[in-house]
């Protein structure tokens, strides 16, 4: 047990460990699928044929990966720090608040404007809001673990306060906001491919997700390409050797954070811009949780992040067919799965990694067999 | 008369709420004061509540639930500690993990039995925890003041009242009193003192996982047979959260956690019972303001505004033997 780990070789390291963690994960939720007495198999196909059999499917299950990646992202610039942000979901749901406030009340602005305004309040919102447990833990050394749990419950009893006495449509018993004007949102792809003559069905699928991919692209050029890119990996791996290197940890504690609440508001504005066009209660469906599993089994790498997004959008939308076709299926096995995915992709992930050495050294004694 | 009467029905129903909370607290504390973080209370609450009412609606009996309840939990927390301990594990992310499996497993099994959307169906009231009327409370209830404190607060409670309360002084004495306390306290201090007198790490730190297994199974055992009759998905509601903020705030110690979940189970009781009551020179307090106070105040406190939260040393940090 307490023999060092060996290395391994590069192509175990980046694909096949990571592969065997989540089938793990997968094959266990087949079990539970098993125990409670359907097939697994036929759960599968019922799911893939769900999320991409058709049009429809596809943009759903494409508006759901946007989702989980502005959540993935979030979490993972976080871990990149070695900081462990939990609050993705309350800093997405007060990111939504700027996002309305923008659009309800900053009509006066000109066409796409408006749109503009309301993502970028929504950002500064979700950052605003990330940067406090940011803050607490670079200059009072408060555990943001902590913090950004609190700061999930403290946005959600906010938020349900707003909702209901200030946001609340006089007259109307439902906790929501008045309609968005149209200028403030953002347009779903159905509407924009039909003056094209391209027919796609109506879906929740918008340009969202277009921003979705432009932040993972400049999230790999930050951490990758730039000097603050270079200080939160420093961070990360290493802080008494960044402070050595003349890094400041709270400057960039706070920065990553900023960048954290920033990217989780990007699930604000799929939602809220993107589709329900109004502030609603509880929009962000616990979607920054999601992020977690997101990041980890993306490695955090942007590139990774994007599959296990689509992937994620293919459970979350086939899941929803399932549960309709399979009703002993309910919607929650999806969060089973999710659970199952951080536990092997994260919690367990070196489960895999001394039997697997010691498999390989077995199989490179023997003469025969050629080099994997 | 009147307002005195309505302060102990809130005083009681504040105790009740911070049964759970206790329960969990101390369990949290067990495991993080031998150095293995746990921010999976909420999903063990959950799954001893599950099992908790499953036991009780198979075999009719609330014990056996108890045993079920806590069993799985144990379960539960074992995952978590050969995570933690053995595996070296991030703890944080073991525990989001088990938050989720658990959160979903339960409502998934649910559904699939009972087709209710998770919910069971109602415990007969034979198979659950009932309330214990101590000697002559109703003989002393007319006893002016201490009468209706005798018969309302400190009588007719369930047996997992109770045992709540009884666990506060017994994890105090076990921690500060005992040879066993006093090393699983080193052991998340430091580790490796503990290691090098010839003392299993791996052990004290699974016994204190394993504790905080029957602690906090409990508390989801009271959820649903003792303070309900039924399960239902997500019916911990956070519960394990502010059982890991209240332990925070009493800074990793049994009486202040004691003292800590009372308060937010007074705070709970008040936001229900003042939902629109105006208040002098206030006016009305919304619910969702009092409902946050736990969190606000253990975010206050964390940021060392008033005293300071200092975890055990080693919590959240694996155990190398050698290097």
């Amino acid at each position: 047990m307490s023999a060092p780990l060996k290395p391994l070789p590069r192509w175990a390291d980046v694909a096949l460990i990571p592969l065997l963690n989540v089938a793990a994960a997968f094959l266990i939720s087949g079990l539970v699928v098993a125990v409670i007495g359907e097939s697994p198999w036929q759960a599968v196909k019922l799911l893939i044929g769900g999320a991409l059999g058709d049009l429809e499917g596809i943009g759903f299950t494409l508006y759901f990966a946007t989702c989980f990646i502005f959540t993935g992202l979030a979490v993972a610039v976080c871990f990149h720090a070695g900081l462990f942000n939990i609050g993705v979901d309350g800093q997405a749901y007060i990111g939504g608040l700027g996002a309305a406030l923008v659009a309800l009340h900053f009509g006066f602005l000109p066409g796409p404007l408006l749109a503009i305004a309301a993502v970028v309040a929504a950002a500064v919102f979700g950052a605003a809001f990330a940067a406090i447990p940011g803050y607490l833990q670079a200059k009072r050394d408060s555990h943001i673990v902590i913090t950004t749990i609190m700061f999930n419950y403290i946005a959600s009893a906010l938020m349900g306060y707003l909702l209901v006495y200030v946001f609340e449509v006089p007259g109307s018993n439902n906790p929501q906001s008045a309609p968005f004007p149209p200028a403030s949102l953002v347009p779903h792809f159905f509407e924009l491919l039909a003056p094209f003559g391209i027919v796609w069905p109506n879906t929740p699928f918008n340009v969202s997700f277009l921003l979705a991919l432009l932040c993972a692209v400049g999230f790999w050029i930050l951490i990758w390409r730039t000097r603050l890119g270079f200080e939160i990996r420093t961070l990360g791996a290493n802080a008494p050797g960044a402070v050595y290197g003349g890094i400041s940890p709270a400057r960039v504690t706070i920065i990553t954070t900023l960048i954290s609440g920033a990217l989780a508001a990007g699930l604000a504005v799929n939602v809220i811009l993107g589709e329900e066009h109004r502030l609603i209660l509880e929009f962000t469906s616990g979607f920054g949780f999601v992020g977690i599993a997101v990041a980890l089994m993306g490695r955090a790498h942007p590139f990774g992040i994007v599959l296990a997004s689509i992937l994620f959008g293919i459970l979350y939308q086939g899941g929803a067919e399932l549960a309709f076709d399979m009703p002993k299926i309910s919607r929650d096995m999806i969060v089973v799965i999710q659970g199952l995915v951080v536990l092997f992709a994260g919690a367990l992930e070196h489960i895999f990694r001394a039997p697997l050495a010691s498999l390989l050294v077995a199989l490179a004694r023997k003469p025969a067999p050629a080099e994997g | 008369m009147e307002t005195f009467d309505s302060v102990i029905l809130i005083l009681a129903s504040g105790l009740r709420l911070s049964v759970p909370l206790i329960l969990a607290c101390l369990a949290g504390l067990w495991s993080e004061r031998s150095g293995v973080v746990d921010i999976g209370l909420e999903g063990k609450m959950l799954m001893g509540a599950f099992a908790g009412a499953v036991g009780a609606l198979l075999t009719g009996s609330a014990y056996v639930g108890l045993l079920a309840g806590v069993g799985a939990s144990i379960l539960v927390s074992l995952v978590h500690g050969y995570a933690a301990i053995n595996q070296r594990a991030n703890q944080i992310v073991s525990g989001t993990a088990i938050n989720m499996v658990c959160d979903g497993l339960t409502a998934t099994i649910g559904a699939a039995i009972w087709s209710q959307g998770g919910r069971t169906p109602q415990i007969d009231s034979s198979a659950l925890f009932n309330e214990i009327t101590l000697p002559f409370a109703d003989a002393v209830v007319g006893v002016p003041f201490l009468g209706p404190v005798y018969a309302h607060l400190i009588s007719g409670h369930d047996i997992v009242t109770y045992v709540a309360f009884l666990a506060v002084p017994l994890t105090s004495w076990a921690l500060y009193r005992t040879r066993f306390g006093l090393r699983l306290r080193a052991v998340g201090e430091n580790p490796a003192a503990v290691d090098t007198a010839g003392i299993s790490v791996v052990a004290l730190r699974y016994a204190a996982v394993m504790i905080c297994g029957v602690l906090v199974g409990l508390s989801g055992v009271y959820l649903s047979i003792a303070q309900a009759a039924y399960f239902q998905p997500h019916m911990s509601a956070g519960k394990g959260f502010i059982a890991l903020a209240a332990l925070v705030f009493a800074k990793w110690r049994p009486w202040q956690a004691l003292a800590t979940c009372l308060l937010f189970g007074l705070l709970d009781a008040a936001s229900i019972r003042m939902q629109g009551v105006s208040f002098f020179g206030v006016g009305k307090v919304p619910v969702q303001a009092i409902q946050a106070l736990p969190y606000v105040l253990t975010v206050i406190l964390l940021a060392g505004f008033i005293g300071k939260a200092i975890p055990p040393k080693a919590s959240g940090i694996p155990y190398v033997k050698e290097r």
